[in-house]
């Protein structure tokens, strides 16, 4: 039962330290006040377990245990020589025992408003600010633009269809039929509205094939008659459909 | 038109969070000869008025019991509907929303809110474990983003959160989180000793083998 226990516990530790402050709630001890000796062995057993089910033991699991064994260690000197270890510790800065405790207590209060944002986030998940696709964002000036090969044009309608062809399978299919000069215009018309268009937002509300070709060879065609111009910020990158005056 | 409304629609048509000191600007704008009459009005308005404004449209929204509010989320304000109707919502919009974030993920974003700028190896130095993986994802969600460079040997990079992070869990500022005040004085503290350990050991700084808990 208690290997079981192991087993199910392992796969949710954080490392060393979440491990350790499991240990020490599961002992009901104060933090402050560790049982060293009793938690050292607990955590021993854990990495013996680990080893028995051949999971791969993360490095920081084995500096956690040679920390804790040094605190035994010290725990087990003579008072006097204790003292004198002390007085040494000061002088090199902190005594390993309050260093892990300190290191605990801080993990700790992380580890809190970590579950705490982890709320925010169920919380947030609930509550829908407005939409974002709402919102055209294209034109803000922002976008250092070069001119598009036909290439470049071509790939991206490749991506295009690819796209369409995945969402296709599944859908029935209408007879409907586009016609180029229709598309013309509907380029043109969301081009009056807000002065640019992302190339692949031309297709977004394309169902079919048939659709997506004659949107294509709507927006070559007026690339043909300088009504619009395509353009691209980068390599590779997004294709900008941007009215010929502008 | 009073000013609730001229709020109430820009805060309905705005995408992301506005600032009083946004909305402030949009109002300051001058106008043509057409536009100037109905514009002058509302030119000199000033934040707390656009604060008070902004409280009762929320009392009005609390009072007609609209299934939306106005939430104050990363110094802004943004119109939000209320969890009660996630249940639809999900349904309309909810086909690409990311994956939730990890604990590990959750606990490095932590860590970062209250000490940045901070280093990978300051979080390593807390967490107890190699973050390399975590921190990569945080940085590819944008809920974290480097700042800078620290004067440490080696000049490592900093990191610090982001405007996504706050949007994120609906935190109106850093100031939202618990405990703020004493979490970061711990960070006095620790800088001292870290000074200290810097100072004795710098081979401590030396990578870790490979951690297996930095799965996302």
């Amino acid at each position: 039962m208690v290997e079981n226990d192991y087993k199910v516990r392992l796969e949710i530790f954080e490392g060393p330290l979440d491990l350790l402050l499991y240990l020490i709630k599961k002992s009901e001890v104060d933090i402050y006040d560790i049982p060293i000796e009793k938690i050292t062995k607990q955590y021993l057993e854990y990495l013996q377990v680990m080893r028995m089910l051949s999971l791969d033991i993360a490095g920081e699991f084995l500096v956690m245990a040679a920390t804790l064994m040094l605190i035994k260690s010290r725990m087990l000197l003579p008072a006097e020589e204790r003292a004198e270890q002390q007085a040494q510790d000061e002088d090199e800065g902190e005594e390993p025992r309050w260093a892990l405790i300190r290191q605990l207590v801080e993990y700790k209060k992380f580890k809190d408003v970590a579950s705490y944002l982890g709320q925010r986030a169920l919380f947030q998940e609930q509550v829908f600010p407005r939409h974002e696709a709402s919102a055209p964002e294209v034109g803000s000036g922002e976008l250092k633009l070069g001119d598009v090969s036909l290439f470049d044009l071509i790939n991206a309608f490749n991506e295009t269809l690819k796209r369409v062809a995945q969402r296709e399978t599944l859908r029935e299919i209408f007879e409907e039929t586009y016609s180029v000069t229709d598309k013309i215009e509907e380029v043109l018309w969301t081009l009056g509205e807000r002065g640019s268009v992302k190339f692949h937002e031309l297709f977004d509300h394309a169902a079919t094939r048939a659709e997506i070709v004659a949107t294509f060879l709507a927006l070559l065609e007026l690339i043909r008659l300088k009504q619009v111009r395509a353009r691209q910020d980068a390599h590779f990158g997004e294709i900008v459909i941007v009215k010929a005056t502008a | 038109m009073t000013l609730k409304s001229i709020i109430e629609a820009l805060l309905f048509a705005a995408h992301k969070p506005l600032s009083p000191a946004e909305i402030r600007a949009v109002l300051a704008g001058e106008g043509d000869e057409k536009t100037e009459a109905a514009l002058v009005g509302f030119r000199r308005v000033k934040e707390a008025e656009i604060a008070a404004a902004i409280e009762e449209l929320k009392v009005d929204y609390i009072q007609s019991d609209r299934s939306f509010t106005i939430a104050e989320i990363a110094g802004g304000f943004q119109l939000v509907s209320k969890p009660d109707y996630a249940l639809w919502l999900k349904r309309l919009l909810d086909v690409d929303r990311p994956s939730r974030l990890s604990p590990s993920a959750l606990e490095t974003l932590a860590i970062v809110a209250y000490r940045q700028p901070i280093t990978r190896i300051e979080i390593e130095a807390v967490r107890g474990v190699n973050v390399d993986g975590v921190l990569r994802t945080l940085l590819e969600r944008g809920l974290v983003k480097i700042t800078g460079r620290s004067d440490l040997p080696g000049r490592p990079l900093q990191y610090g959160t982001t405007q996504t992070f706050l949007e994120h869990f609906g935190l109106r500022d850093l100031e939202d989180l618990p405990a703020v005040e004493e979490l970061r004085r711990i960070e006095a503290k620790r800088q001292r000793a870290a000074a200290a350990t810097a100072a004795a050991a710098p081979a401590e700084t030396g990578t870790p083998p490979a951690a297996t808990g930095t799965s996302t």
